[in-house]
């Protein structure tokens, strides 16, 4: 029951909400949606210790879903040790972030909506991580892409809103056409769509081949690739990264709970999930490894020039997540899903922390219009300092440090420990710490320290700025404007915010050493038991803790480079930011526009697909079919317009016979060569 | 078996008709008499097709509820369902009560005739499922036409003289093909009988292709499939609302009926010789009325572009020749019977008050109608596959049928979920969400009572298929069942026949 209890109180609390939220109002939805919300964290821990430490895979079938044939799939909850980290990390998360948003959002007049859509996310979260099959797995990892849909439109009046939500769907879903072909691959070759049945069969299919596409290629390769392009849409992957900068414009709290710490760690979990698949499919990992360093060293390099608070942050995590993937694709799941379970604390930590000084400075978002704020709100900075020593992995290498230390730090060391072509994943990622060291400490002191740029008058233009206005909802603008008459000096959060960063501070803190030896270290057969596969010739988990003394250090030389660096640049002579900008103002701006991404896609697909689909619509169907009907009934009616008609009827009979010969010429195409018909 | 159950699929046929007989009898004036007599009529028609559902045996793969009786010499008046065809009957008559409320207010003019028309396509479309001799079949199958012709060319749009003038020729030019391969069939096998055809059929190869091609004429005009597809675009946006409900959700169900029922079973050589042909179409149809749908400035327009797509997969699944393609095309064709009646219906709603289909007159109406925005917002989810909808389960199992049988297919008709995802998303912000800055909007309201007792069982039944699809795959299965096994029987007896031929 506890199983149940931990995945459907969510469920529960959404739709009392969302279905009774008028009725019961805004304050009753919110106490009910919290409150289920941390008994389900609560049990969620109690499970953590029973399965993690108890080496049990408890099973539950709920209820017969789809029947066709030999495909047989319910619903039902699988709790290993995998499932058991994500249940803890995902609810402990959603249950601060409801209680967050209930000072956050105190404002906002549709807050129950909120409420409700937030349990709902965490629900279509737990169902994704409690999965037994892929199908349920898929239903999981599309409820969350709808759920994080709703909330980054959340503010529906505003068009960037709208057009974020929108794009996060339709990437995701690029993504998710690999998934579900990955999928119907699964089937088709193991005639069961079911984790155990596909696991278990896997080895014997390791190494075979089958036709896709026309070419005889991996069977395991080929469907591991497919199910890993989902995982690239949901955890934000180079090139299917361009929606995650763009969802911060959802409420702050979302971007904590669905763009830091849970949805977008999905893909990670996949990874892991099916490990018994990718150790199979050597090919494949490499790519998932190639795929990770780069997104960590892409995103890392755009993160360095951003100016928004939360976009700063929204490319750390793409950056984070890039790491978790090289560990999985070197074959050290269990420090990859190691560094998901730290970054979920020191990163909501962090985007929690911004959600603070964005409510302090009336929502204004760009770090340029901060400043010297540690006066003001101290507890805010240092909560967001504690994050920030976590994320940049700030320790002692064989001693002892921070949450993102020790994850971090491991996955740096796995990769070298994974020989991979001239040591690029380790290289490449110590560069990325650097990196990561640098903007973060950038952000830390553009906001918190220099000197205040957000004078007089200052607070009455933030609706000039780009990305302003987290909340500039019509109605609770007007308050805001008379609320700034008042109060120009930036205010701390009321408690109800700061007690979810206290706790996430102290597993910011903890989550590192307390848990390396379980989930990396000594123990950590016994912790993960079946939940994470290895090879016979993986031992990479145990190689990582052999590598040679400079190696471990590297991390946190890059560390404190950055760390030199970004003092220096801000603190010591704030005249180099830009003086640095000018001198390299192309690779500034190819930084500062995020590779062009979003303008190479805009010419690439959305443009050309609406151009088709206009073209499509007034030729195909107007001018060639519908051109053909009508002229052969005109043709027939009107015998005096004859001629004329004649006339143009022939070119659309022409064309209309062409199209049908197209179609003809297709169908011969593939009875002569395609399929196995 | 008691004597009511016995004779239950005539009298869920004949009711509505019975009805219609009631409402002539009214004078002109008594409007609300005729609305209340046609609601009545479609409930208890409901309410008695529901022990259909209720006496079904699912685990009998053949025909049920089967009457029989002498009519004009060899033709039979033959009426049975099977597993395959039940379940249409029950999407029927569900969906007329909601058609009727749903025209409640937005029909003033010719009331009366209204319901008739409405009452009498009912009969015609129960009696297309239930039919079990071909010329049975055909009666209903065509006479169906004429109600829905009228539909729309006396209570369309500006239009509708145009549009249902579109709508007629290009049904019957596929008609009169059909009718004639009807003939042929009769001709040689010397029967109309339908499950005799279906168990004993396999006609001479040589005649089979013919025989398909001019089957296929007709349901590929009806599904619609692409290129002959343009007619349903212009049929919606003159259609009234209702038409366009029982349009979307039962009449296009007939074409994917009758290739499960006629060219599957009786053309099996045909059939997977000419498969490719279909898969080509149904690809083309998914991708390039998906980029259609994107560009389009009429809401109408827009979902029906969109359920041409979602045909696409419904004959996709057909021609897999295995279970999960079939059981997906017929999930599809239930689903899409619910989802589209929802959308059609929820444009119906904001026309009532607006008055136009145009897109971009819209905008925002989330601020002041928040029921409406989440019906609509569950129907967009349904229509682009969301798990946890029926639109999913069956575009999951079409496609898992589809790449079982060529990769190639399923790789184009998986792109559809992108597709669908941007013109359903991009038609639900430009409406839904957005600033209400127009003027003409300020004063729109949310849904009413008659309004929300329309819906509210449409997002019940999307989102309880999704969850739980087992009242539709329990049903279906053994008769899908029995049909791939009978297919795959006759199209190896054929070849092997064609081996020693070879040798001798």
């Amino acid at each position: 029951m506890i199983y149940q209890a931990i995945v459907f109180l969510p469920l529960l609390g959404a739709l009392i909400a969302g279905l009774f939220g008028r009725v019961i109002g805004d304050r009753a939805s919110e106490i009910v949606t919290t409150a289920f919300l941390m008994i389900a964290a609560a049990l969620s821990w109690m499970v953590f210790v029973q399965v993690g430490f108890g080496n049990t895979t408890a099973k539950v079938t709920l209820l017969r879903w789809v029947t066709s044939g030999d495909l047989d799939v319910s619903w039902g909850i699988r709790v290993d040790t995998l499932t058991a980290v994500m249940l803890v990390v995902v609810n402990t998360v959603s249950s601060l972030v409801h209680l967050y948003s209930i000072g956050y959002m105190a404002e906002d007049p549709g807050r129950a909506r909120f409420f409700a859509y937030l349990s709902l996310f965490t629900f279509a979260m737990l169902m994704l991580v409690t999965a037994d099959n892929l199908l349920q797995l898929f239903f999981g990892w599309e409820g969350v892409g709808l759920a994080s849909y709703l909330l980054i439109g959340f503010w529906y009046h505003k068009p960037e809103a709208n057009a974020a939500a929108m794009k996060a769907f339709i990437v995701n879903r690029v993504g998710d056409f690999g998934f579900a072909l990955g999928i119907f691959g699964i089937f088709f070759v193991f005639q069961s769509i079911g984790f155990d049945q596909v696991f278990a069969a896997a080895p014997e299919m390791a190494g075979k081949t089958f036709n896709f596409l026309g070419y005889q290629v991996d069977i395991l390769t080929t469907l591991c690739l497919l199910l890993f392009l989902g995982a690239m849409g949901k955890s934000a992957q180079f090139l299917l990264h361009t929606w995650l900068p763009d969802a911060m414009e959802g409420p702050t709290p979302v971007s904590a709970l669905i763009h830091a710490a849970t949805m977008v760690t999905a893909g990670v979990f996949m990874v892991a999930r099916l490990s018994p698949l990718f150790e199979h499919a050597p090919l494949a990992l490499q790519i998932v490894t190639m795929v990770g360093v780069i997104t960590a060293f892409f995103a890392a390099t755009v993160g360095l020039v951003q100016n928004d608070i939360k976009r700063v942050i929204a490319y750390s995590t793409c950056s984070q997540l890039g790491y978790m993937f090289a560990a999985c694709g070197l074959g050290a799941y269990a420090a990859g899903v190691f560094h998901l379970f730290t970054h979920a604390f020191f990163k909501a930590l962090l985007f929690l922390g911004a959600g603070s000084v964005i409510h302090a400075m009336h929502h204004e978002q760009d770090m340029r219009n901060m400043g010297g704020l540690k006066k003001h709100i101290p507890t805010t900075w240092a909560m967001m300092l504690i994050g920030t020593l976590a994320l940049t992995g700030v320790g002692i290498p064989g001693v002892m440090g921070l949450a993102g230390f020790h994850s971090k730090d491991t996955i740096v060391e796995a990769a070298y420990a994974g020989h991979t072509t001239y040591n690029y994943a380790f290289w490449m990622l110590v560069l990325a710490a650097f990196m990561t060291s640098f903007y973060s400490w950038r952000l830390m002191f553009m906001t918190f320290h220099q000197t205040p740029r957000w004078g007089n008058g200052h607070a009455h233009d933030h609706a000039d700025h780009d990305h302003g206005h987290d909340a500039s909802h019509a109605k609770t603008d007007a308050k805001h404007h008379g609320h700034d008459d008042h109060a120009h000096t930036p205010h701390e959060s009321p408690y109800v915010m700061l007690v979810p960063l206290f706790v996430l501070a102290v597993g910011a803190i903890v989550a590192g050493f307390s848990f390396k030896q379980y989930f990396v270290g000594h123990d950590y057969k016994a912790f993960w038991a079946k939940a994470l596969y290895e090879g016979p010739n993986n031992h990479i988990l145990h190689d990582l803790h052999n590598v040679p003394a400079w190696v471990a250090w590297s991390p946190t030389i890059a560390m404190l480079s950055g760390l030199a660096l970004a003092y220096v640049f801000y603190i010591v002579s704030p005249g180099l930011p830009a003086a640095t900008a000018r001198a390299f103002r192309p690779l500034y701006l190819f930084f500062l526009n995020k590779w062009y991404f979003d303008e190479l896609y805009d010419w690439l697909f959305v443009k050309p697909a609406m151009a088709i689909g206009r073209f499509l619509w007034k030729g195909g169907d107007g001018a060639v079919i519908d051109g053909t009907i009508d002229g052969t009934a005109a043709t027939v009616t009107r015998v005096t317009d004859r001629v004329v008609k004649l006339q143009t009827g022939f070119v659309y009979h022409y064309a209309f016979a062409m199209l049908i010969g197209l179609a003809a010429i297709i169908t011969w195409f593939m009875l002569g060569f395609g399929g196995t018909r | 078996m008691n004597l009511a159950v016995s004779n239950i699929l005539s009298l869920v046929t004949f009711l509505p008709a019975l009805g219609a007989l009631g409402i002539a009898t009214l004078n002109r004036e008594s409007k609300g008499n005729a609305r209340w007599i046609a609601l009545w009529t479609t409930l208890v028609t409901f309410a008695v097709s529901l022990l259909i559902w209720i006496n079904f045996d699912k685990s009998n793969p053949g025909f049920q509820f089967v009457e029989e009786a002498a009519w004009l010499g060899p033709i039979k008046y033959k009426m049975g369902v099977d597993g395959i065809s039940m379940l249409f009957v029950i999407l029927t008559t569900f969906l007329m009560p909601l058609c009727v409320l749903a025209s409640w207010e937005s029909v003033q003019e010719r009331v009366k005739e209204y319901m008739i028309a409405f009452l009498l396509l009912e009969t015609l479309m129960i009696g297309v499922f239930c039919a079990l001799d071909v010329v049975l079949f055909y009666l209903f199958f065509e006479g169906g036409l004429i109600p829905m012709f009228i539909i729309i060319g006396v209570w369309g749009g500006k239009r509708r003289v145009y549009a249902s003038f579109k709508f007629f020729l290009y049904t019957l030019l596929g008609s009169v093909l059909m009718l004639l391969a009807m003939m042929a069939i009769y001709l040689h096998a010397g029967t109309t009988d339908i499950p005799t055809l279906i168990d004993k059929g396999n006609l001479p190869v040589a005649w089979q292709t013919w025989l398909w091609l001019a089957f296929f004429a007709s349901f590929a005009v009806k599904m619609p499939m692409w290129p002959v597809h343009t007619w349903l675009p212009d049929a919606h946006v003159e259609a009234p609302t209702a038409g366009s409900v029982v349009l979307a959700a039962v009449l296009l169900k007939m074409g994917g009926y009758g290739f499960l029922r006629f060219s599957l079973p009786m053309f099996p050589v045909a059939s997977v010789e000419l498969a490719p042909l279909i898969f080509t179409l149904s690809v083309v149809a998914i991708v390039y009325t998906s980029l259609v749908a994107l560009a389009q400035e009429d809401v109408k327009k827009l979902i029906a572009y969109s359920s041409v797509a979602h045909m696409g997969y419904v004959t996709l699944g057909i021609f897999t020749f295995n279970q999960q393609g079939i059981d997906g095309a017929i999930f599809q064709m239930l689903s899409h019977g619910i989802v589209s009646a929802a959308l059609f219906l929820c444009v119906g709603v904001v026309y009532d008050r607006m008055h136009t289909r145009d897109i971009a007159a819209y905008g925002g109406l989330a601020e002041r109608m928040p029921i409406y925005a989440a019906c609509f917002m569950i129907f967009t989810m349904a229509n682009v596959g969301l798990p946890g909808t029926s639109g999913f389960v069956g575009e999951f199992l079409t496609l898992l049928g589809a790449f079982k049988v060529n990769t190639w297919v399923a790789l184009f008709a998986t792109s559809g979920v992108i597709l669908s995802a941007a013109y359903a998303l991009w038609l639900y912000r430009r409406m839904i969400f957005g600033v209400l800055d127009k003027p003409s909007l300020k004063a729109i309201a949310d849904m009413g009572p008659r309004e929300i007792a329309i819906m509210a069982p449409l997002v019940i039944l999307t989102l309880l298929f999704g969850i739980y699809p087992a009242p539709i795959l329990d049903v279906t299965a053994q008769s899908v069942k029995k049909l791939v096994a009978q297919h795959e029987m006759a199209v190896k007896a054929t070849r092997s026949a064609a081996v020693a031929g070879q040798k001798n």
